[in-house]
């Protein structure tokens, strides 16, 4: 299958999509011009991954920033996870924030209660 | 008349030490801007060593704001096109607090919806901002310009204060909205 290697800039985050090598990540800071178009390729290949996924998918968020319509599509995204999950594979979110980063510790928090998917916060 | 300009430096320059302003502009909003003015400000946090996570709001406060600017104004095109993309945003700072102010034009038309909206998170505490934050991201679905509905929700959230408002009337159709958003540099829980 085909990889997905975006790498970061100042307004978009690094995203690196490779089954092969069980890589799943997303990483940086998101606030895009137009947050939709960003990220329509990045769902779409993922639903695509999602017919024929790995045996288990894990994948790490390592944002330390992201804006409102980015939250929204970052949703998106971890939804099909959780339908991948319903589809009995297994899955697992691993969502990074920094320590001293109360906002991101809870918005991975409210990620986890909006979506079924083991999900672990983890601080780097 | 050079003199006129002058003064109205000088002027201009005394008012915005008064009242802390450290930065203000008027005209079209557009994304270059506003990675200009987030660029500029978390360099000018950084100087002053401020805390991490005032620094993370303070940016995210400024995106959120010019954002909103960006998208509403851009509701106006095609209608009174002389307005598009047009905003005013201020960053001011005292003490205790940072300030971060958007104004842009509004149709009156969407002054009630605004209103009821402002209103309903203004009168939520902490645990329903959030309850209502989990709803929008549910329910709500990105519109064409990009706007998840979640703006001012985080917004309120954010800052933890209550989102202080304005309309002032310009014309029959249209208002000028002005947001002000203070955040304590100081930790408050």
């Amino acid at each position: 299958m085909n990889i997905i290697k975006i790498e970061g800039q100042e307004d978009t985050p690094k995203i690196v999509f490779d089954p092969s090598n069980d890589i799943f990540e997303i990483s940086g800071r998101s606030l895009p011009e137009d947050a939709a178009m960003f990220y329509e390729p990045i769902i779409e290949w993922l639903q695509n991954y999602s017919q024929t996924p790995n045996d288990h998918t894990e994948m790490h968020i390592k944002l330390n920033y992201f804006n409102t319509a980015s939250s929204k599509l970052l949703l998106d995204i971890l939804m099909i996870l959780e339908e991948m999950v319903e589809d009995g594979k297994s899955c697992i979110i691993k969502w990074f924030y920094d320590e001293d980063d109360e906002d991101m510790e809870e918005a991975g928090e409210e990620y986890s209660e909006l979506i079924e998917v083991p999900f672990e916060l983890l601080t780097y | 008349m050079n003199e006129i300009f002058h003064d109205y430096v000088f002027d201009f320059y005394r008012k915005m030490k008064i009242n802390q302003i450290n930065l203000i502009y008027e005209g079209e909003v557009t994304h270059q801007i506003t990675k200009a003015f987030t660029a500029l400000t978390e360099e000018n946090m950084a100087k002053d060593a401020e805390p991490n996570g005032l620094q993370m709001k303070v940016f995210h406060i400024i995106v959120e704001s010019l954002q909103n600017i960006s998208k509403h104004a851009q509701n106006l095109r095609g209608i009174e096109s002389d307005l598009k993309g047009i905003g005013t945003f201020l960053i001011a700072k005292s003490k205790t607090d940072y300030f971060i102010i958007a104004g842009n034009l509004v149709h009156n038309e969407d002054m009630e919806s605004m209103i009821n909206l402002l209103e309903k998170i203004n009168k939520l505490d902490k645990k329903g901002l959030k309850l209502l934050h989990k709803e929008q991201m549910k329910e709500g679905k990105l519109s064409d310009r990009g706007g998840a509905g979640l703006g001012f929700i985080d917004i309120a959230r954010k800052s933890g204060q209550k989102l202080s408002y304005d309309f002032k009337s310009i014309g029959e159709n249209t208002s000028f909205f002005i947001l002000t958003t203070q955040i304590p540099r100081l930790k408050i829980s």
